[in-house]
């Protein structure tokens, strides 16, 4: 069984994904609902890995409940809660239930989520992880032994094109691809501007880019984030778009951003492909894609 | 290069005391002098705070340097006080308590939590330089340790978590891997930045470590 997800890839067309966070909690009705939603309208669903450091259903769980959905799985791996021994177990019981696609994350600070006296673990890094997925495909365990059936993953990483100073992360990218990361998942863009240029650069690198496009839900959120979140920058008129929608239409106007955001980068193929994240409100996300001539 | 120390909350000291009454308390005049957590002052401190919950105190000493062997000197130089309370109080760090619990049979209870050893960079500012690891690597870092530096302890670059050449777990903290670009990149040497650093070999030395020099 091939990846669905890399089928799409490497078909050419204009690829996209989204996410699911699972439950704090063994309700899962919610995160079948989402999955639900999705899973027809895109080419993969990201299930987030204790996103923010914060304790929830694991990852590979979602995954599972995305292939029983009959959809396809990309499943979030952060190097933050188990060291190589517990990552490596992981994707062999992934790959024998079915998940094909990874994506590599360092992982947020434990400091910042909701387990602050927890261990951060880091053993391994995001480029560490991609390699060791690239190790266990060949065959072989980190340790040199060998695997009694081997894994086949899609792989991928993240970049952050906003980043302030850009050059190490770019370093970090290069490194990323050099390692054999198949496709990138960005950090939020909103600066269709900036956002060219870096594809201008990544377009030299032999690997699939997926924009990051993260709902905007209302003017609030969009300020909080453009100053809080590392790598995000919302340009000025965009804050004045959200700032100017009566309050019980500004979810409506981030939907209509996102969606014109989402038909530009198609329509001008400046990469190759979106990764929506709606944080939260998953149930926008046809909406989005609606508003997106999609 | 001082162990850095801060004092256990008086709850937790108290605790640690229940049912032992006759309190000696060893200070030292070396790290947790200079950080006040240990010296002169601050036994004088302990022995009225100790007096107050109803200890009987059977004397101090401040230990010029309480991790060496001169600790078993001045121990055996105050062995009569030592042996007639029922547990020391040591406000050195955890070394010095290793160090006394060498010598009389007697329990010592530490009064401080040792935290890290620190370099001052600027008066009175210590920072951790160096976590032991076992595998250096500040020759391709350009000196800034990325295993202490760097919150993660992430040796292949920064994470998506920097901005503006801060970390995300504090705005006021540098990334790490921000001060290596910059100084790799003033010395001309971003070369070693792009090389692909493999996992860390966590048991160069097996704990628990130990070295014998012949």
């Amino acid at each position: 069984m091939v990846s669905r997800f890399k089928e799409a890839l490497d078909s050419g067309k204009f690829v996209i994904t989204s996410e699911v966070a699972p439950p704090k909690g063994t309700n899962l009705e919610k995160m079948q609902h989402h999955i639900e939603l999705l899973k027809d309208k895109v080419d993969g669903i990201n299930i987030t890995d204790h996103q923010s450091s914060a304790m929830r259903f694991p990852s590979l769980g979602g995954c599972l409940a995305v292939l029983e959905s009959g959809g396809e799985a990309i499943m979030q791996m952060t190097c933050r809660d188990r060291n190589r021994i517990a990552l490596e177990a992981d994707l062999l019981f992934a790959y024998s239930r079915g998940v094909r696609n990874v994506l590599c994350l360092t992982g947020d600070a434990v400091v910042v989520g909701d387990h602050k006296e927890a261990m951060g673990v880091f053993d391994l890094d995001s480029l560490q992880l991609i390699n060791t997925i690239h190790t266990l495909a060949g065959g072989k365990d980190l340790g040199g032994n060998d695997l009694d059936g081997a894994v086949e993953f899609c792989v991928g990483a993240i970049v952050t094109p906003e980043a302030q100073p850009l050059e190490p992360q770019l370093i970090k990218f290069e490194k990323k691809v050099e390692a054999g990361a198949e496709f990138f998942q960005t950090q939020a863009i909103y600066d269709l501007d900036n956002f060219k240029k870096f594809m201008d650069y990544a377009r030299k690198f032999k690997t699939k880019i997926l924009a990051g496009i993260v709902l905007l839900s209302s003017a609030r959120m969009a300020r909080y984030m453009t100053a809080n979140v590392p790598g995000i920058f919302v340009p000025q008129d965009l804050l004045d778009e959200m700032s100017a929608a009566p309050k019980e239409a500004m979810l409506a106007k981030g939907i209509e951003i996102a969606g014109r955001t989402i038909a530009a980068l198609k329509r001008d193929a400046v990469c190759d492909g979106v990764h929506i994240m709606a944080i939260g409100r998953e149930e926008t996300v046809p909406d989005i894609l609606a508003a997106a001539g999609m | 290069m001082k162990s850095m120390t801060k004092q256990k909350p008086i709850e937790e000291i108290q605790q640690s005391l229940e049912g032992l009454d006759k309190v000696f308390i060893v200070g030292c005049g070396t790290c947790t002098t200079l950080t006040s957590t240990g010296g002169v002052e601050q036994v004088e401190e302990m022995k009225e705070k100790l007096q107050e919950m109803g200890k009987w105190l059977t004397g101090t000493v401040v230990i010029p340097t309480a991790c060496d062997d001169m600790t078993d000197v001045a121990m055996k130089e105050n062995e009569q006080a030592i042996r007639s309370a029922d547990c020391i109080l040591s406000m050195s760090c955890a070394l010095g308590v290793h160090r006394m619990s060498l010598y009389l049979d007697i329990p010592v209870i530490p009064a401080v939590d040792t935290l890290f050893i620190g370099v001052e960079e600027t008066p009175g500012y210590f920072r951790e330089a160096c976590a032991q690891c076992g595998q250096c690597l500040l020759g391709i870092t350009a000196g800034i340790c990325p295993i202490t530096a760097c919150h993660k302890g992430l040796v292949n670059g920064p994470c998506g978590g920097t901005n503006n050449g801060k970390c995300e777990v504090d705005k006021e903290k540098d990334c790490a891997w921000t001060l290596i670009y910059n100084r790799l990149k003033e010395q001309n040497r971003l070369h070693l930045m792009r090389q692909y650093q493999p996992p860390r070999n966590h048991h160069i030395t097996l704990q628990p470590k130990s070295m014998k020099i012949s």
